[in-house]
This record gives C-alpha cells, sequence and structure tokens, in this order.
C-alpha cells in the first residue's frame, strides 16, 4: 500500500523541482545551440537563459514567472495501491498543487474561462489536469509534473492522406513561423508532434510528445526517427532564432507520436514546450522509497501498445 | 563561433529623462533603476473605463508600466514572498495603450514581444514613450533578483494577485531589450522583415493543405475544398 501522505508531500517537491530547475536533457539541448548560435541578439537571449537556469537554482525561485499550466501524469504499475484509492490520490496532487503556489511561489495563474474567477492556488473545475497510464508489473506509482507553458506555439489541423508529407512539413512550418515571431513561442522548444488518433488523441499525443519525451531520444519507428531528424534540421534552417530575432535557434528537438486513424484522414498537432521545458517525475514505491528523476519515461512499449495483443 | 557585434548595455532610470530615451536604439539592451508598476487589462479597464482613480500618484512614482504578474504570495501579516518575474504579451493590449499613456504618462511600457509599429507611431511617439521587451522570454529568476522590494500592492481585493497592481523598487533590472525607439520603429518588425526575405526558400517542398480554412481567405462565401 502506497502511503497518501507521502504522496502529497513528494508531490510538493516535485512542484517545487519541476519550477526551478530546468532538466539537463533540455539544458544540455540549449547550450549546444547557444555554442551554434551566431545571431547577436539571439546569442544575448540564449546567454541569459542560460544564466537564468543559475540564478532560479541558486536563489531556489521559480525560473520563469508565469508559471504555465501545472498538470500531472500519473502512471500505476499493475500491482499499485494505493492508501484510500484513486479519489484519494487525486485530492492530494489538487492540494499538493495548492501547497506549491503559495510555498515556492509560483503564478496562481489558473482562473474560470468566463467569471475569472481565481483561488490564487492553480486549482479549479478541472485543473490541475490528472491524466494517467497504467504498466504491466510494478508496485510504484510514478507522478509526473509539467509546467506546461505558451498560450501560444500549439496548433491542430485535419489533413488527409493527399496532403501526404508536403502537406505535413507546411503545417508543421506554419506554426513554428507563425508562433515564433516576436518569439511568442518562447522557442527555442522542444516540439511535440502528434499524427494521427483522433482530434482529441493527436493533441493528447503531440502534447505528450513535447512534455513526455527526452531531447535526444526517438520514436522506435526509423522512419520516424529520420523524420524527427528532418524536422528538427528544418526548424532550425528557417532563419529565425529566439524571440524571432535573426538566428538558428528555434528547436531544441523534434519528438513525433503517432496513432492509428480513420483511414481517410491524417490529424496532424503540434505543440512547443518552451524555454521554460519544466518537468520532474518521482517513483514512489509501496516500501516507502521514493527515486527523484527528469525522465518521465512514459512511452514504453506498452503505452505505444505495441505489446498489447488483440 | 565569433560573436561580433554584442548589444550595448545600458542603466537606465524608471523614471528616464528625454535625453536618456533619446539617446536608446532598438537592439540595446536596457537594466532599470527605480520603480516600477505592473497594470494590465484589469488595472486599465478599472481605470479607462470604469473611470475609478489611480492608487498611485503616475508619472511622478513611476513611469514605467510592466506588462505583468509576478509570481508571489503576500502573507497574512501583510509581508510579501517575490520569486520569479515574467511579463505577459502586451499585443492584446492595443485598445488601451493610447488612453492609457495620456492618463499614466508612462514613458517606458515594458511587457513581452513589443506592439505594432503603427501604435508605436500613433501612440508613443506622442507621449515621447518607448517599448522595452523582457527577454526570453523565461528570464523570470534574473528580473526577480533585480527586484529590491515590494513597495506597495493595489487592488488586490479588486482583482486578485495576477491583475492586481504591484508597486516594486528595482535596481539593475532586467534584462531588457530596447524594441522601440522615440521615432517609433520597431526591432521586431525590422528582424521579421530580414527572415521573410528567405522564407520561400525554407518553404520549398511544402504544399498548402488540401482543405483550407478561414483565416486562409477572408472571403466567407469560398469553397474550402
Ligand atoms: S512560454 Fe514558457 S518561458 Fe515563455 S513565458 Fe510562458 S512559461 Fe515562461
Amino acid at each position: 500500500m502506497i502511503n497518501i501522505e507521502l504522496i502529497q508531500k513528494t508531490a510538493e517537491s516535485l512542484m517545487a523541482k519541476a519550477a526551478i530547475e530546468i532538466p539537463d536533457d533540455y539544458l544540455t539541448g540549449l547550450q549546444k545551440a547557444a555554442n551554434d548560435e551566431d545571431g547577436d541578439l539571439s546569442s544575448f537571449v540564449l546567454e541569459a537563459m542560460l544564466e537564468n537556469y543559475v540564478a532560479a537554482k541558486e536563489d531556489r525561485r521559480a525560473m520563469c514567472g508565469d508559471t504555465g499550466c501545472p498538470r500531472w501524469y500519473v502512471k500505476m504499475g499493475n500491482e499499485a495501491q494505493i492508501d484510500g484509492g484513486p479519489i484519494a490520490l487525486e485530492a492530494a496532487l489538487r492540494r499538493a498543487t495548492a501547497n506549491a503556489t503559495k510555498s515556492v511561489p509560483l503564478r496562481p495563474n489558473r482562473v474560470h474561462p468566463l467569471w475569472r474567477t481565481d483561488h490564487d492556488n492553480n486549482v479549479g473545475i478541472g485543473a490541475p489536469e490528472i491524466e494517467y497510464g497504467f504498466e504491466p508489473d510494478g508496485n510504484w506509482i510514478d507522478l509526473v509534473t509539467v509546467h506546461k507553458g505558451g498560450l501560444f506555439g500549439t496548433d491542430y489541423r485535419m489533413l488527409f492522406p493527399s496532403d501526404g508529407i508536403e502537406g505535413i512539413k507546411r503545417f508543421y512550418l506554419d506554426s513554428l513561423v507563425a508562433f515564433g515571431k516576436r518569439g511568442l513561442a518562447c522557442q527555442p522548444a522542444i516540439i511535440g508532434i502528434g499524427l494521427g488518433g483522433s482530434k482529441d488523441s493527436c493533441m493528447v499525443l503531440g502534447k505528450r510528445a513535447a512534455c513526455l519525451r527526452m531531447v535526444g531520444d526517438r520514436n522506435p519507428d526509423p522512419k520516424i526517427a529520420a523524420l524527427e531528424d528532418e524536422f528538427k534540421e528544418l526548424g532550425n534552417n528557417i532563419g529565425m532564432g529566439a524571440m524571432g530575432f535573426v538566428g538558428k535557434s528555434m528547436v531544441i528537438d523534434c519528438n513525433i507520436e503517432v496513432g492509428y486513424c480513420h483511414t481517410g484522414g491524417m490529424q496532424m498537432s503540434v505543440h512547443a514546450f518552451c524555454l521554460s521545458s519544466r518537468r520532474a517525475v518521482a517513483r514512489i514505491y509501496d516500501d516507502g522509497r521514493v527515486e527523484f528523476r527528469t525522465d518521465p519515461a512514459w512511452f514504453t512499449d506498452y503505452q505505444r501498445r505495441e505489446t498489447v495483443e488483440w | 563561433m565569433v560573436k561580433d557585434n554584442k548589444p550595448r548595455k545600458i542603466r537606465l532610470s524608471a523614471n528616464p529623462t528625454a535625453e536618456a530615451l533619446a539617446d536608446l536604439r532598438i537592439g540595446d539592451i536596457v537594466y532599470l533603476d527605480g520603480t516600477v508598476y505592473t497594470a494590465r487589462e484589469g488595472v486599465y479597464k478599472r481605470v479607462l473605463e470604469d473611470g475609478i482613480a489611480m492608487p498611485m500618484d503616475l508619472p511622478a512614482d513611476s513611469a514605467a508600466n510592466f506588462h505583468c504578474s509576478p509570481a508571489a504570495t503576500q502573507h497574512d501579516d501583510g509581508s510579501f514572498d517575490l520569486g520569479a518575474v515574467t511579463a505577459t504579451a502586451s499585443f492584446r493590449f492595443s485598445k488601451w495603450i493610447g488612453p492609457w499613456l495620456a492618463a499614466s504618462g508612462a514613458k517606458l511600457i515594458i511587457g513581452k514581444g513589443g506592439m505594432s509599429s503603427k501604435d508605436y507611431r500613433e501612440h508613443f511617439v506622442p507621449h515621447g514613450a518607448i517599448y522595452l521587451t523582457t527577454v526570453g522570454y523565461g528570464t523570470g529568476a534574473l528580473l526577480g533578483r533585480g527586484v529590491k522590494q515590494v513597495s506597495n500592492l493595489h487592488w488586490k481585493k479588486e482583482l486578485g494577485l495576477a491583475q492586481a497592481m504591484w508597486v516594486l523598487d528595482v535596481e539593475n533590472f532586467g534584462p531588457f531589450i530596447v524594441e522601440s525607439d522615440l521615432d517609433g520603429n520597431s526591432l521586431f518588425e525590422r528582424e521579421n522583415a530580414r527572415i521573410s526575405a528567405s522564407l520561400d526558400k525554407v518553404y520549398e517542398g511544402t504544399r498548402p493543405a488540401v482543405l483550407k480554412r478561414f483565416g486562409e481567405t477572408d472571403d466567407r462565401s469560398d469553397e474550402m475544398i
């Protein structure tokens, strides 16, 4: 049985870690981009960002004043049991989100869409989002928090088989160029692309591709992996860098996830995980052990349903 | 990689003189000293549409309006805990900016992403104001370091923490980039023009979507196929 107080305490420290400590994989990617960048203003921006990550850790303050939307991905081993069940788990994650908003502090971003009611704690109707996945075996639970920024940088489009790769590329470039101007997407970003599924699952796939995969990893399908490389290159050759200044740092990495779709369609979504690519992960075992990491390790063969029979 | 043409770095008062502003060029890096305040749509609506008197003496107290909601908490004893500070996108405030510059006497509008050069020419230039953009835009921790103290918080009850008017005493607060000058030139528009020149080549080997959307045509009687 996994202790519910331990879940809440761990969730609170994850909120702080995500807000303050830039994950190593993104940091390494940005350092590389900063070395390669030759646009004078873009270079200045990237250097300032690198200083900013250091300042955040030294002062233990949030790296970005905009908390974005904190959300949770929960993955459970098939044998895991939670003290109080999933209802207690959700309450613990909501409490942790509210408490951390005050203690870090984070910006209370979440308001009612119409009445703009603000509880000043990032909790409300459907907020934070809590999504679930399961894994065969295992008596642990993985808590992943992502603080996803960016009102800009995300788009969805229903393409068709006849749009082909040329159409996919067009929509990809359109998204980067449109939201990259003036740096609205806070690039360079981890770009996640969802292909197929249905409209909602396509958005979910793309967001997870941006937020739950590591910089440098590749889709297990070698042809999709090659597309990821090609798209990263393409994005960095637009001629645009940080803040939309002349430069070549748009994309720290491009991750693509796919799902089977309707035979007549080819849904596509594009998501940008910004300069504050905030994610933090912990695995809690039923014997009370807690292991922190930054790799969500979300996309296993099981999550892609590669290993599930029919 | 050789990085020549490093941008100039300048310390500027949050109540700058006209001469100091005239000396700035787009692309300069600026660090501020003095007092800045946050005001965005909540404050603009209250002052400009509801006609409620401002809680500060502007521009005497400060000539620097920051489009921002800080990551901060006010404790029960009234003290503040301010962490990171990041701007919010300014283009959404276009409809209020002219009247606001007139009412507040602001000389510095600080935010994310700038506004259009049309806004600069029509509203900023006549008031002798310029636009400073934050950097990144995620440099919240660096900006947080530049805040010496929260000296006041107005309209917290009326507008909530995010929309309230935060008054911040700052020192070496930055970096910011000069986005518009006193003539109304925009750095972002200059950069956009340079990038656009080679976009056609980038788009080679792509093609428009089979099914169009409104926005790609403005004629609502058009077919989308
Ligand atoms: S998009 Fe990211 S870096 Fe930019 S302001 Fe939002 S959270 Fe910060």
